[in-house]
């Protein structure tokens, strides 16, 4: 049992001066965190404001702790209702029952991101029923690993994993290819609050390219089609000095170029549709706890339609920096999270944007502010923006106090 | 203008109407043999089927339905275009020598030059022990149709650079350039030219460019500068992808040009390019591609040695174009092949590179140009195709537009001429600039070793690809294609040194100044033209 013993709190709005942390990790976090201003690490039982954990420790430490109301933690205490694939396509299935029935057919359709996927073994004979019906279509088999019954486990954990069961998915046979080559996007989305959702969503993220080029002939070559990094790193032809990364922005730019501005713009907003639908999925399933935040790493495919495909959401997503560039984003990726949690009471609440990060629901769709000439038009547009420009340190230096005790530059 | 009796007025407008007829004559000849032409032919023909045409008036009822259905539009596109490849008219005297190259001295450097390469690749040709040409067998040549669309996962082969010409040697023989008519002193002044590149041409200045490209200014909407977001889109996005929209539909070559000085918005780029290269996608065009793809099957060149290794040293090791390494060898491969290209050599100052084809029994030899497009690849050329990689993926399109970009404007890279966008003229052009403009920094930057243009000629010879992040890149481009002239580079790389010149003052070594411009990723391109351009004092 861990007792945290009751910490004199100077409240926590009033601008602490002193953050105590504790990190269970040893990558990019370690440094965002160490390089904060007037956050101090401490170690073993010490007193903690902000427990930046791994999901180990979750398990072990979670239920036994008492939180005072201005801690902070990263993990919500169920997650794996959304990043275990056997729990995530339960969640999604019922929460599309939920919206035929209520309210029609059209809106349900609009949670169909998911590949059709069965857990295996339960759900064996409806999927053999399945696998009849499509002759010819492919399906790849994902182990779901536990450490323990819960089921988690972060993505550099993966190789010591043990599996314990599996799920079919099917296989995306059209992927869209780049020059040849198949990829996935990495997005990240941070969630504050279940009830009632707040979701933020990162502007920057990245296109991971599989090393080799696609084709559904070498479906024996498990390199070319699993595009994780970290499988790649054990393929023969992977140069780690090539990095097979594009930003997030190139992407969009790329796309634009070759399909128009309208067509890319309405890929974006059904990749918004699948982060939205996919947490209110889990809504009421997950323990909503106000000392609780998580950033998510979505895995999404393209197919060639350009409809996007939800393949995994993982809730501790790979920290560890490939290269100068993956590091920089990174870096600023957790630093703008930490701005978000606020522990230094710095934000009033209804910011819309804080660095690369902007607020894609709260409680329902979120907007942007429109200017006076266009109060006119009844057009609302979404406030998310992937893969778009954003000018960070400019929007933090006019959006941010100074950290007590530090000057404006 | 030369006329056989200065006094004569009359013969003086004769000459200028005569020159025109000529050019139209050439341009006549040169249409008569395409696929437009024929199709304009058949289009006539089937018009005198329609009701509306009458006997008495057949001329203007056929130019008017021509007109109706968008073939008069497609007739003056390809005119246009042919306008941009004529050869500068000489003197009807002067032997063709003279309109590739006027100067003696620069078309003597420039053999020279030639001559360089050429003993560079017969050296690697020895040295490999491979033939400059030779026929695949046959099991050869079905794997490499099997491997087409992946020869980049091809193992590197020997990394040997040494065959393949770096910017280092072209440098050299531009800064040795010397106009034999122009006595001058070895004395430092402030007249003189303080730079590398000591011949004197004429090349602009700011207020001379300022007049040449309006459009660049400050009272004109610019992506790149105005569809920033913090600038409301009505304000100038809006509208100008709106006209954008109209040009494409309208398929006005020249209006597309001139639409491009204000920037191509993204999802509009690669049509316009396309028209403004006046490339199209006909079915000959493709099978033109396929017949090109389908000598590399049948030969090996050496000359695709020096591809192989450039896109391996280059594009591949790019953050971004490494994705198009495939598509590279697909352009490169075949136009090295492509016997079109020779055409340009009529306004190029290089001479394709021949070489003695002896047969079996060695007693016949004809002179054949090697490779048969004439262009040898060096160091850096794949750089050329990558940023086009971004705007097109069919193969035959991507393959037209960068034909017709190298042969209107980037060949001027790598050829020793006087041209106002030859590498020559650019390199000057920027250092005239930088002296004039930031002398201060100039001067500096000469005396601890660091002359500029040793930084500069990397980015001026791949007109900046590879050094800018693409959407930077491609908005300049948007201007070489939209000024018709490579100027534009020029005045960009005087334009960095301008930005980071408070930087640059501190250095104290040529190390340390590469080191302040050796990453340009994150520059914004127009902004720092504009205010180089139109907000100097001069």
């Amino acid at each position: 049992v861990t007792n945290l013993p009751s910490q004199q709190t100077a409240g926590h709005k009033g601008g602490r001066s002193c953050i105590r942390y504790r990190c269970g990790l040893t990558n990019t976090i370690q440094d965002v965190l160490n390089q904060r201003p007037g956050w101090v690490e401490v170690k073993d039982d010490g007193e903690w404001d902000l427990n930046w954990c791994d999901v180990g420790w979750l398990r072990e430490n979670f239920d036994h702790s008492y939180m005072e109301e201005h801690v902070r933690i990263c993990h919500f205490r169920n997650h794996y209702e959304l990043t275990r694939k056997n729990l995530m396509v339960k969640n999604l299935k019922r929460y599309r029952k939920t919206l035929e029935r209520e309210a029609g057919r059209l809106e349900a359709s609009k949670c169909d991101f998911f590949p059709c996927t069965f857990v295996l073994p339960s759900e064996y004979h409806i999927f053999v029923e399945e696998f009849k019906r499509s002759p010819g279509s492919t399906w790849i088999m994902k182990p779901v690993s536990v450490y323990s019954s819960d089921g988690s486990r972060s993505e550099e954990q993966k190789d010591e994993a043990q599996v314990e069961s599996y799920v079919a998915q099917r296989y995306i046979e059209n992927p869209y290819l780049i020059a040849g080559r198949k990829f996935d996007l990495r997005v990240y989305v941070l969630v504050t609050s279940y009830i009632a959702l707040k979701a933020w969503l990162y502007r920057d993220g990245f296109a991971r390219f599989s090393n080799t080029r696609f084709s559904l002939s070498s479906i024996d070559d498990q390199y070319v089609h699993l595009t994780n990094v970290a499988v790649q790193k054990t393929s023969p032809d992977y140069d780690p000095e090539k990095g097979c990364k594009w930003q997030m922005q190139q992407l969009r730019q790329y796309l634009t170029a070759k399909h128009g501005f309208e067509t890319v713009q309405t890929l974006f907003k059904e990749i918004d549709n699948i982060f939205i639908r996919s947490l209110l999925s889990v809504q009421k399933t997950i323990i909503n706890d106000k000392h609780c935040f998580e950033l998510y790493g979505y895995d999404i495919l393209l197919d060639q339609d350009l409809k996007p495909w939800l393949i995994e959401v993982n809730a501790s997503p790979s920290l560890t920096a490939s290269s100068q560039e993956d590091y920089d984003l990174k870096y600023r990726l957790l630093e703008d999270t930490l701005h978000i949690v606020d522990m230094e009471g710095r934000l009033t609440g209804k910011e819309k944007r804080v660095g690369v990060f902007d607020l894609m629901w709260n409680d329902g769709p979120v907007h942007m502010d429109v200017g006076l000439e266009a109060l006119g038009s009844s057009c609302l547009v979404a406030n998310t923006h992937l893969g778009c420009v954003n000018d960070r340190q400019k929007q933090l230096q006019q959006l941010l106090k100074p950290f007590p005790g530090q000057k404006r530059t | 203008m030369i006329t056989e009796n200065p006094v004569d007025i009359t013969s003086v407008l004769m000459d200028e109407s005569a020159e025109l007829s000529v050019s139209v004559t050439q341009i006549v000849q040169r249409l008569k043999g395409t696929h437009l032409h024929s199709q304009l032919e058949k289009q006539a023909k089937e018009c005198l089927h329609k009701p509306e045409i009458k006997l008495e008036t057949l001329k203007d009822d056929v130019r008017r339905l021509l007109k109706a259905s968008g073939w008069e539009r497609k007739l003056q596109n390809a005119v246009y275009r042919e306008l941009h490849i004529l050869p500068p008219s000489g003197h009807p005297r002067a032997p063709p020598e003279h309109t590739k190259e006027p100067l003696e001295y620069m078309c003597k450097a420039q053999v020279n030059w030639e001559k360089r390469i050429l003993k560079s690749l017969n050296s690697m040709c020895t040295e490999l022990g491979i033939p400059l040409a030779r026929k695949r067998p046959v099991p050869e040549q079905k794997e490499l149709t099997n491997k087409w669309n992946e020869m980049g996962t091809d193992e590197p082969g020997n990394a040997d650079t040494n065959n393949l010409t770096c910017s280092r040697l072209h440098l050299d023989v531009l800064v040795g350039l010397r106009n034999p008519n122009n006595e001058r002193s070895e004395d430092l002044t402030v007249r003189s030219h303080w730079g590398l590149i000591q011949v004197s041409l004429n090349v602009r200045d700011i207020p001379q460019m300022r007049e040449m490209y309006p459009e660049l200014g400050l009272t004109y909407g610019q992506l790149g500068i105005d569809d920033h977001t913090h600038v409301p889109p009505d304000l100038f996005e809006s509208e100008h992808i709106h006209i954008g929209k109209k040009v494409v539909s309208e398929q006005d070559s020249a209006a597309a040009q001139q639409y491009s000085r204000q920037g191509c918005p993204t999802g509009l780029r690669a049509q316009l390019w396309s028209l403004i290269l006046n490339t199209t996608n006909d079915p000959e065009d493709i099978t033109h591609y396929e017949q090109l793809k389908a000598r590399v099957i049948n030969h090996d060149l050496l000359v695709d040695n020096l591809i192989y290794k450039d896109v391996k040293l280059t594009a591949s090791n790019d953050d971004y174009y490494f994705v198009f390494e495939d598509y590279l060898y697909q352009v490169l491969l075949c136009f090295s092949r492509d016997t079109a290209v020779l055409e340009h050599f009529s306004y190029n100052s290089a001479t394709p590179p021949k070489s003695c084809i002896q047969n079996k029994s060695g007693s016949e030899q004809c002179a054949m140009v090697y490779p048969p497009n004439g262009v040898i690849p060096f160091h850096g050329f794949s750089m050329y195709v990558a940023p086009l990689c971004f705007l097109y993926n069919e193969p035959s399109t991507l393959y037209r537009v960068f034909r017709e970009m190298y042969i209107r404007y980037l060949f001027r890279l790598h050829s020793v001429s006087s041209h106002p966008s030859g590498i020559v003229s650019l390199c000057l052009q920027f250092e005239r600039l930088l002296q004039t403009h930031l002398p201060q920094l100039f001067y500096h930057l000469r005396e601890i070793g660091a002359q500029p243009l040793r930084i500069a000629f990397k980015w001026i010879v791949r007109a900046f690809s590879g050094y800018l992040s693409t959407d930077q890149l491609l908005l300049l481009w948007d201007r070489i294609l939209g000024c018709d002239s490579l100027e534009i580079v020029a005045v960009l790389a005087a334009a960095v040194f301008a930005f980071r010149a408070e930087n640059l003052m501190e250095v104290t070594s040529l190390a340390s100044a590469e080191a302040v411009l050796a990453d340009l990723s994150t520059l914004k391109v127009m902004p720092l033209l504009q205010i180089f351009l139109f907000a100097t004092s001069v």
